[in-house]
């Protein structure tokens, strides 16, 4: 029971953590849509984050301790890359990493 | 009216349907909740990648408030698309809370993309069909994706990979709008050094503050060379 309070309170937290990124622009930034350090902001920093969870999930999924340190998540991430690179499709991109990785696990094709 | 907002939402479709499922997979493999609390955070929390991240803090029973900061970092690219759609938005009366709510990555490309008449209200009634038929798409993934993980039983070991290789696309996606790879290396630079110097629970909050940082230097620089070249024609 206590862990369906737990949900009910992670579903609020998440649903009003991700409403306020998209209401907060009408509530307070109505008078400053030009300002050059918003526009700054709004051009560079989605790529930045993207890139920094990229690198620290990236990292999180690695196993670093055998012989091929990181092998198992750069190996199916860089494949990720380069698909998306050549077809620009992003479910089969993420269908083909995700694919890698899990029989890479579950065979065990890099080995400790 | 409906069919053609069903035509233009159609590639929303294809590409939500599977999203959605695959989400709903990650929940009912990687977690011990009901099948179903998966379509409800496709109703109350309508974010793509803030679920499957979601996926990751519940199986690690994350406190909410990091919960909190996790999921608006994550969306905080959102911060910027309602700047654009200040105007678009403006006198939509109740369905304005909608179609701030509703307004993804893929809703606000259809939004700010699709050809508009100059009857305003007739446009805001569009949008939100648009947004609503959007989330429909959403949900109903969510759901399906949640009753075939809980049903068809498979080694899912490995399947939480979908997250880091969703943030792989939407970074490549992202370089291909902007042209520029600055941000990029300051994003993964930023991450480098918080998993070098902070514990997990620290790393991806470090990383943000230093992000933010780097592209506040890096504004300060850009200015002082605009006046500085601009000093030069006086």
């Amino acid at each position: 029971m206590s862990d369906m309070w737990y949900l009910t309170g992670f579903i609020a937290v998440a649903a009003a953590a991700t409403f306020a990124t998209r209401v907060i622009p009408f509530l307070f930034f109505h008078r400053h849509t030009e300002h050059p350090l918003v526009r700054h902001l709004g051009r560079y920093l989605p790529a930045a984050v993207m890139a920094l969870l990229a690198t620290v999930f990236l990292q999180r999924s690695a196993t670093w301790n055998n012989a091929l340190p990181g092998f198992d998540a750069l190996v199916p991430a860089v494949l990720v890359v380069a698909i998306h690179l050549w077809r620009r499709n992003a479910l089969l991109s993420i269908a083909s990493g995700t694919m890698a990785y899990m029989a890479i696990l579950q065979l065990n094709l890099i080995q400790a | 009216m409906n069919q053609s907002i069903f035509r233009l939402t159609l590639p929303i479709l294809f590409g939500y349907l599977p999203l959605g499922m695959a989400f709903g997979v990650l929940f009912t493999t990687q977690l011990d909740y009901p099948w179903w609390a998966a379509p409800v955070m496709g109703i109350l929390v309508y974010a793509g990648a803030g679920q499957i991240l979601a996926v990751s803090l519940l199986a690690a029973n994350a406190g909410l408030l990091e919960v909190f900061v996790a999921m608006f970092v994550l969306n905080a690219r959102h911060l910027f698309y309602g700047l654009s759609l200040l105007g678009q938005f403006q006198g939509a009366g109740w369905r304005k809370v909608y179609l701030i709510f509703g307004l993804t990555d893929e809703t606000y490309s259809l939004l700010t993309s699709r050809a508009r008449s100059p009857d305003r209200h007739h446009e805001q009634m569009v949008d939100f069909r648009i947004t609503f038929f959007n989330q429909c798409y959403w949900v109903a993934g969510c759901a399906l994706g949640a009753l075939l993980g809980a049903n068809v039983a498979f080694d899912s070991t490995g399947i939480e990979f979908a997250l880091v290789a969703l943030f792989i696309v939407l970074t490549i996606e992202q370089y291909k709008a902007l042209g520029d790879t600055f941000p990029l290396f300051a994003g993964a630079g930023a991450a480098a050094l918080a998993i070098l110097v902070l514990p997990q629970a620290h790393q991806l909050i470090g990383a943000i503050v230093v992000v933010t940082l780097v592209l506040l230097v890096q504004y300060r620089k850009l200015r002082h060379s605009l006046i500085e070249g601009g000093a030069d024609h006086v």
